[in-house]
């Protein structure tokens, strides 16, 4: 397999803001990942997998290096009904996922707010959903997983087999060796519609306060937080908390878990196609629309709502608008997540949110959920709350926002906080290794010699946080 | 490093330019390629975006002076040339000047054709990615008369300034149009718009290296690639010193670079720098041949 000039391809983080070019490979056999390790050893090159490239940051970046694309190793390789349990290729995305499970009665344990993400990602940055205080991160659900190392051995892991490995590769930021097929374990549901509250809260204290009080009741729990939203406002946001519906509770189940139902519609009112409007988004993508469409957005959501609502439309509310991150313009954005205890979260986000306002950087989208810690080695999971921001990137605003990220790097570290290495494209080695403690981080530079000792398997994430 | 035009001088007054013979046994006889010891430059992240460049023929002139601007410019660059001393020197200062790693040396002989693959390969992988290449380097030996003839020189010329250019900017177009993405700039010369008596083999080689940039620029630009072929006059650089004879409207250094900095912004096609080049050049292009070939210029 040689390394051919025009695979040389632009690759790009998911929010359009950062390019890098390497060389493409699109792989759909275990052998062509083996061949590409020795070529990429033979040329002292290094080599990233890459999924659908959904993360935030350079999760599946490799400038000048070898990228190889497992977006067409997607096939489900064994399904069981009766039990839940799934085998699946890397490449295979939580769409596939549900898409053929949900007909039966299942539905992935875990999930992010887009199901565009594969599996293999999925895993290598042990994603989160709005239930994890509940289930925890998608890790946990793993029952089996087999890998190719860079030395060419192939391992299996389980939570008790080689289980070391287990808890470092799921986490690992795909840097230890390349999951090549995830067994997991899906969750029983009795229909295809969820029962979801919505209500406004008013203030950062009652946000937060409500996603603590109602989180233990509900399957999943996720708050909408208006960063433009100032003084005694500051943190006002809309919570939804949903809880799936129990066996015989829907009379009509097997007609709602029928994919059909479960589909996003890609037109508005049947007619305007949804993939056009990231064009209309474009003018609200400024201080000043953002303020009206978040002022509007909260005003809406005073009256308290209940509802129904199926599978699909609940959990990926990312894939409302298609290609919603055009929206942001040439500069694109970027995502800064903060993970905080319970104790610190709401001073350290009064403290983070009004310093973006104050240098006329606010965030346009804020998000909030609670979470609890889990055993996976570069864990980002505490027992507290996240909160995700997203940032406008643009040529005049970089340097500003640069520094103001440093900033809230600081604070969220005082406040024993911890970091995300699918979202945050700024945090710097230091940060990660305040975070992460220098005996977390000697364990993963050790298994990474134990796996890796060539070096071979490389991202500009890791040269960033661990190089 | 670049050799001017020529363009009005009476090259029949002029005595060898350069006395080259040094120079070539240096580029015969090629060292290993030399990396400099400064650090691989931190990757790119979306708020601290970094464009990455290859400048070869960097060691002096327009070359180490565009080094010096494109760092400033946020630029991270791998320096080429021959001279590993003066290289290192230049990465010094920029990377002194930076703060951080933003240059690094290599030392590469251009006509060392089968060196270019793997240092190419090498450094796209140093740098993180190839967003820009400048080709500078180019060498002229005037034969030093109207009546002199030199082949050896004639080829060596071609040597360097067009296959040198071409086994860099070959692969390099090749993986800008897979990517969709990129700039490509190189030195011409004024000297390549007309086949004069003075330098026959050194205006066929800038002629060449204009015409395989025009070839790559309408193969590229389809694909997002901006290709731009600079065309100096008298600029002045280490090798005008040895010039004799008229050298008019010459320019310091950095005035060429400025202009090849805003050309390069507004991603331009070709430029005469200075500027006034342009007219003089297109007065030469329109003489007809008749009283063209009766002049001594």
């Amino acid at each position: 397999m040689p390394l051919l000039l025009n695979n040389f391809t632009q690759l790009e983080n998911f929010g359009h803001s950062l390019r890098a070019p390497s060389y493409r490979f699109r792989l759909t056999r275990i052998e062509e990942i083996c061949e590409v390790f020795r070529l990429a050893q033979e040329l002292g090159l290094t080599v990233t997998a890459r999924g659908a490239g959904r993360s935030y940051n350079d999760a599946s970046l490799n400038g000048g290096g070898i990228t190889l694309d497992l977006s067409g190793m997607n096939r489900i390789l064994e399904w069981d009904p009766a039990s839940g349990v799934v085998r699946c290729e890397p490449g295979v995305t939580l769409e596939q996922l549900w898409k053929c499970v949900e007909p039966d009665g299942w539905w992935p344990p875990v999930v992010s707010g887009t199901m565009k993400t594969t599996l293999g990602g999925c895993l290598a940055a042990n994603i989160h959903g709005k239930n994890n205080y509940q289930k925890g991160p998608i890790g946990e659900h793993v029952l089996e997983f087999s890998a190719i190392l860079p030395t060419g051995e192939s391992i299996t892991c389980t939570p008790t087999i080689n289980a070391d490995l287990f808890y470092a590769m799921i986490s690992g930021l795909g840097m230890l060796g390349i999951f090549t097929s995830i067994t997991m374990q899906m969750k029983r549901i009795y229909s295809g519609l969820m029962s979801v509250d919505a209500w406004a809260v008013p203030n950062l204290h009652q946000h937060l306060g409500d996603l603590l009080e109602h989180a233990p009741n509900r399957d999943y729990i996720v708050g909408w937080l208006d960063t433009i939203a100032s003084g005694k406002n500051i943190g006002r946001g809309q919570i939804h908390a949903a809880n799936h519906l129990k066996e015989g509770k829907d009379s009509n189940a097997r007609e709602t878990m029928r994919l059909e139902n479960q589909s996003l519609p890609t037109r508005i009112f049947g007619v305007f196609p949804k993939s056009a409007l990231h064009y209309f988004m474009s003018p609200f993508t400024n201080n000043l629309g953002v303020w009206g469409v978040n002022t509007a957005k909260y005003i809406a959501s005073l009256p308290k709502h209940t509802f129904r609502q199926s599978h699909a439309a609940f959990h990926f509310l990312l894939d409302y608008v298609p290609n919603w991150e055009l929206a942001y313009g040439r500069g694109g954005l970027i995502q800064y997540q903060s993970f905080l205890p319970k104790g610190t979260a709401e001073e350290a986000w009064r403290e983070m949110i009004g310093l973006s306002q104050r240098r006329s950087l606010p965030s346009y989208l804020g998000v909030t959920k609670r979470h609890r810690p889990d055993k996976f080695l570069l864990t980002h999971g505490i027992d507290g709350f996240s909160l995700a921001m997203d940032f406008k990137v643009t040529d005049r605003n970089r340097s500003a926002l640069s520094k103001m990220l440093k900033e809230f790097d600081d604070i969220v570290l005082s406040a024993g906080g911890r970091f995300y290495f699918a979202k945050n494209s700024e945090t710097s080695a230091e940060s990660a290794r305040a975070f992460l403690g220098d005996e977390t981080i000697r364990k993963f530079k050790e298994l990474k010699k134990r796996c890796d000792p060539n070096h071979v398997l490389e991202s500009d994430l890791f040269r960033r946080v661990f190089g | 490093m670049h050799v001017p035009a020529l363009g009005l001088m009476r090259l029949y007054d002029t005595r060898q330019i350069f006395e080259m013979t040094d120079m070539l046994e240096s580029i015969r006889s090629s060292p290993e390629d030399h990396v400099s010891n400064y650090p691989r430059p931190a990757a790119a992240t979306p708020l601290n975006p970094r464009r990455r460049g290859i400048i070869i023929g960097a060691s002096d002139g327009i070359g180490a002076s565009l080094a010096r601007r494109l760092a400033r410019e946020g630029y991270t660059l791998a320096l080429l040339a021959r001279r590993a001393d003066k290289l290192e020197l230049l990465c010094n200062e920029i990377n002194q000047t930076a703060g951080e790693s933003r240059a690094r040396a290599y030392t590469h002989d251009v006509a060392a054709y089968e060196n270019v693959p793997p240092l190419l390969r090498q450094i796209v992988a140093d740098l993180g990615g190839l967003d820009l290449v400048v080709f500078v380097a180019g060498v002229n030996y005037p034969p030093g008369g109207m009546d002199k003839y030199n082949f050896e020189n004639d080829r060596r010329m071609i040597e360097v300034n067009l296959v040198g250019a071409m086994a860099w900017l070959s692969p390099i177009a090749e993986m800008f149009q897979s990517a969709k993405a990129g700039q490509i700039v190189a030195i011409g010369s004024v000297a390549g718009d007309r086949g004069r008596v003075g330098n026959p083999g050194y205006n066929t080689s800038k002629a060449g290296l204009a015409t395989y940039l025009e070839a790559l620029r309408n193969r590229l630009t389809r694909y997002g690639v901006n290709v731009l072929t600079v065309k100096p006059g008298f600029v002045q650089t280490e090798m005008l010193k040895a010039a004799q004879g008229a050298t008019p409207f010459t320019i310091p250094v950095e005035k060429a670079v400025e202009d090849i900095w805003k050309a390069m912004k507004k991603r331009k096609q070709v430029i005469y720098t200075p500027s006034i080049w342009r007219w003089i050049m297109l007065a030469i292009q329109f003489t007809p041949s008749f009283i063209f070939r009766r002049l001594s210029f």
